[in-house]
């Protein structure tokens, strides 16, 4: 097994961006090493199974016949070892893996929101629901109650749907005033627009809240208010998300800052303030698919020395921005509710049990770490940590050094006296 | 015509199609629950992406995350209880 | 110096809110002082360390240190609450040779001196009390007594005890000069007092600068739940070897079994380099070493590395008592790995040299003096 390897453009995520940014890449001969968590290439909106067909289909197949690109499925990046290395890990084992150039396509996860009863068995993210079905889980005959906020609900209710589940409800927290506004902007879009009517679902209700999802052993039921009126369905999931994080971590390891909760910040160009770091797609501030695919091409390109291609993507990139933009500003973020909602005994850290009762007390994590065991489980705060800043404006704990469970036997096997001894970044 | 392989969980033998995840081999057979929190609830997949950790089984002597692994023909998997 | 007219904020001052600094805040409170303690909240080694409470004897001075203190945390044992995590895992010691076994056999013999009592194990003993543990190994020594806590959450315990009346005082800050007996803020703030105590680990060359305190990074890795798999704290008798280099990095054996389940895996050492940044291969040849005594490890999850800074001392022994040259300053630094361990018998020893109470331990051996030129001192001792 090979401890360490160099590649020229080492690219993290094989969603829309990374995908298109291998492909830009490795048009200029240069050697291109694309790594991704999942077992297929796609990302989340691409997800496909062995043997599947998704929009990502046709060019990771030219990716897999490209002499100068190597792909490695079901791998991710736990620990940036250096500024021109990092550890990544597989089922087979870990190795250290050194670079000229890194393109960050790290993507985006779920805001999660504690309620009541969001740890019962069924009860799962909007996107976490979509991967689920599309990874192989069966929805044939569920009652499904999907909830939350964002243009994700709908997208999610239709997956489930064509998978045959019935959709009871989708609760989207939004009153009509401000999903109308947003709508309304979307005809500079066209396909956006189309792709919101084609999800319109009459089971959609603004305005309504997620109280509590009920049940004992798994979830049989959610209650939600609407308006005034509070009313119980039952149901056998509940999906319940608040649209996209950017996943930063790599990039706060390496020593960029970004502020909580906003992506990684880059230049048209989609480079870092490292010089040889890029970033593109969701981790650089959520937009959807176009906007990862652009972002993506460009820091291929620019990655791989190719400027000027790069620099004739710029109209494209600034109108998905345009769009980001306007759903960022027209679709309410007001989680005011959501707090209001929760209970003292609502669970906030899942790893370690941790009620909101024993945080209540707590001004930031500092405090928290004081007291509790708060997100020093194994998600080492991804979830309670985004909750908490969402909520009660905690600043997120800072990023460890392993930034995903690791197998020892990984972490053990990695001396490497390979490639640049850079300095490590980040003290 | 979907390839069906055979695996253990828990201790049964099950027969699942290729290519699903050990999450989607779990539902099939009606097995809602991945681990037991530490004061012993019952938990599930969250997140389906690999982050909130909840999906935590032990295939082949090793602790992965159900929704990020496929389920391979012989794989012996093992849901946690008992705080893990 | 100090600022003799100027109101008093506290009796003491306290410089360093870790396991030493919360320590000898709790002994000046039970003494009568008011105490305030400052910092600056970054973390130190009390939250980077293993908090395993262990009798150490290589030298005679760190033998009886670790022996009165360790008497003085069983005392504290049924007072801590359910959060301190008190583990009485005891210390198995691992001999992988016969050399090893008769190194375990002298030390039996000075724990025994010392009145500490432990248990010589064979091969055999080995295979039923920590089945985890690789075959082939020659035996080992078993000292009960031994146990681990959470050091963070016992400085809560320290810092909030005892009677309200002497409440100790916290306050964040970062403290940029010793003016002793007053010390002066980052924001220009001057805290007056009759007694600073330094006792903030490996920052206090900073402040302190003839201070004979060098960093001596150490690494370590944490693993997800597995309930049952180690029941001692395991260390190799061979540590202590590699312990006491004096350059280059090096890496032993050590491992703790949480109450939650979790291994905690040590340890290296490294000298030079401060940045909170794990070293690959030191991470690496750390593991590996736990690997080899522990098999199953190679399969377990780890969740989080880490870093932290030991402050050691030229003759690995803390600085105990009043500073040479400094009136009104007294120390309690220096404690490398043995902070948490020692804690409680370094504030008593501190605390009784200031009041002029007696001290259950000779305390010559930890003075600052024995590093220096002989220095003149102006003040016997600081009292109340």
């Amino acid at each position: 097994m090979t401890h360490c390897a160099h590649t020229n453009i080492l690219i993290l995520g094989a969603g829309p961006a990374g995908l298109a940014a291998a492909g830009a890449a490795a048009t200029s001969g240069r050697s291109v090493t694309l790594v991704d968590d999942n077992s297929c290439p796609g990302g989340q909106i691409w997800r496909m199974r062995p043997g599947g067909q998704s929009q990502a289909s046709p060019l990771a197949s030219a990716l897999a016949r490209s002499p100068h690109v190597q792909i490695h499925q079901g791998t991710r990046c736990v620990w940036v070892a250096g500024s021109h290395q990092v550890m990544l890990d597989a089922e087979q084992g870990g190795w250290l893996q050194t670079f000229d150039q890194l393109i960050i396509c790290s993507g985006a996860r779920e805001l999660l929101l504690p309620f009541p009863g969001w740890t019962l068995p069924g009860v799962t993210g909007v996107g976490g629901l979509q991967a689920l079905i599309k990874s192989g889980v069966s929805v044939k005959g569920q009652r499904i109650v999907i909830a939350g906020s964002g243009p994700l609900l709908l997208a999610s209710a239709r997956t489930a749907q064509q998978a045959g589940a019935t959709i009871v409800r989708v609760a989207e927290q939004a009153a009509a005033a401000s999903l109308a506004r947003a709508a309304i902007g979307l005809w500079r879009w066209p396909n956006k627009l189309q792709q919101a009517v084609t999800l319109f679902t009459p089971v959609h209700r603004p305005n309504c809240q997620v109280l509590e999802a009920t049940g004992t052993q798994k979830v049989e039921g959610v209650r939600l208010r609407q308006g005034k009126r509070e009313h119980h369905l039952a149901c056998d999931r509940v999906a319940c998300g608040f649209g996209l994080v950017p996943n930063t971590e790599v990039a706060q390891a390496l020593g960029l800052t970004p502020q909580a909760h906003q992506g990684i910040a880059v230049n048209d160009l989609q480079q870092t303030q490292l010089t040889h770091v890029f970033a593109a797609g969701e981790c650089t501030g959520i937009g959807g698919a176009e906007k990862a695919w652009v972002e993506g091409e460009i820091a291929g390109l620019a990655a791989s020395g190719q400027w000027e291609l790069a620099q004739k993507k710029r109209a494209e990139r600034a109108r998905w921005h345009a769009f980001a933009r306007h759903m960022q500003r027209n679709w309410p973020a007001d989680h005011s509710a959501t707090a209001a909602a929760m209970k003292p005994d609502t669970l906030v850290c899942r790893c370690e049990d941790i009620p909101a009762a024993e945080l209540a007390d707590c001004t930031g994590w500092i405090e928290a770490k004081l007291h509790t065991r708060c997100g020093m489980g194994p998600c080492q705060g991804k979830v309670c940590g985004t909750a908490a800043a969402t909520l009660w404006g905690w600043q997120p704990p800072p990023v460890g050094q392993l930034m995903h469970p690791c197998r020892i036997g990984s972490l053990a096997n990695i001396p490497c006296r390979h490639g640049p001894a850079s300095s490590t970044a980040g003290s | 015509m979907t390839h069906m392989i055979t695996l253990e969980i828990d201790g049964h033998g099950q027969t699942v199609e290729d290519g699903i995840t050990v999450l989607a081999a779990l539902s099939q057979t009606g097995i809602g629950c991945t681990r037991l929190s530490i004061t012993g609830q019952p938990r599930s997949a969250l997140c389906g992406m690999g982050i909130c950790q909840e999906c935590r089984v032990a295939v082949d002597g090793l602790r992965r995350l159900a929704c990020q692994t496929l389920v391979k023909s012989g794989m012996r998997v093992r849901t946690l209880s008992g705080g893990a | 110096m100090g600022y003799p007219h100027l109101k008093r904020d506290a009796d003491t001052i306290v410089v360093g809110a870790g396991i030493v600094g919360a320590a000898c805040a709790h002994a000046l409170a039970a003494a009568g002082q008011s105490v305030l303690v400052l910092d600056d909240r970054r973390g130190g080694a009390t939250a980077a360390g293993m908090g395993h409470l262990v009798v150490m004897d290589d030298n005679p001075a760190e033998l009886a240190l670790s022996v009165t203190s360790l008497r003085m945390w069983k005392q504290w044992q049924t007072l801590l609450p359910q959060a301190c995590a008190w583990h009485g895992c005891g210390t198995l010691w691992l001999a992988s040779d016969d050399s090893e076994i008769q190194t375990a056999i002298d030390k039996q013999a000075r724990l025994h001196e010392a009145g500490v009592p432990s248990e010589l194990l064979s091969a055999a003993d080995l295979r039923t009390r920590e089945p985890a543990l690789r075959t082939g190994l020659a035996g080992g020594l078993k000292v009960a007594g031994d146990a681990a806590v959470y050091a963070p959450n016992v400085v809560n315990w320290l810092m909030e005890a005892g009677d309200p009346a002497t409440r100790i005082r916290f306050r964040q800050a970062t403290v940029s000069a010793l003016e002793a007996p007053s010390v002066r803020l980052s924001d220009g703030t001057v805290l007056n007092a009759q007694a600073v105590v330094l006792a903030n680990g490996v920052h206090a060359a900073r402040l302190c600068p003839d201070l004979p305190i060098r960093a001596k990074k150490g690494q370590l890795a944490i693993t997800d739940r597995y309930p049952g798999l180690v029941h001692h704290q395991l260390v190799e008798l061979g540590y202590v070897n590699s312990a006491h280099h004096a350059t280059g990095a090096s890496v032993a054996f050590n491992v703790q079994p949480r109450p939650t389940g979790q291994l905690l895996i040590g340890s290296s050492r490294e000298f030079d380099d401060t940045s909170n940044h794990v070293n690959v291969d030191l991470m690496a040849r750390m593991l590996r070493r736990a690997m080899d005594y522990l098999p199953g490890l190679t399969d377990c999850n780890a969740t989080r590395l880490w870093t932290g800074l030991r402050a050691a001392t030229p003759d690995s022994l803390p600085i105990l008592g009043p500073h040479p040259s400094h009136a009104g300053l007294w120390l309690a630094v220096g404690h490398e790995g043995l902070g948490v361990t020692t804690a409680p018998a370094s504030a008593h020893i501190v605390t009784a040299l200031m009041t002029g109470a007696a001290c259950d331990i000779e305390p010559t051996p930890y003075l600052a003096q024995r590093f220096a030129q002989p220095y003149t001192r102006h003040d016997t001792h600081d009292h109340t």
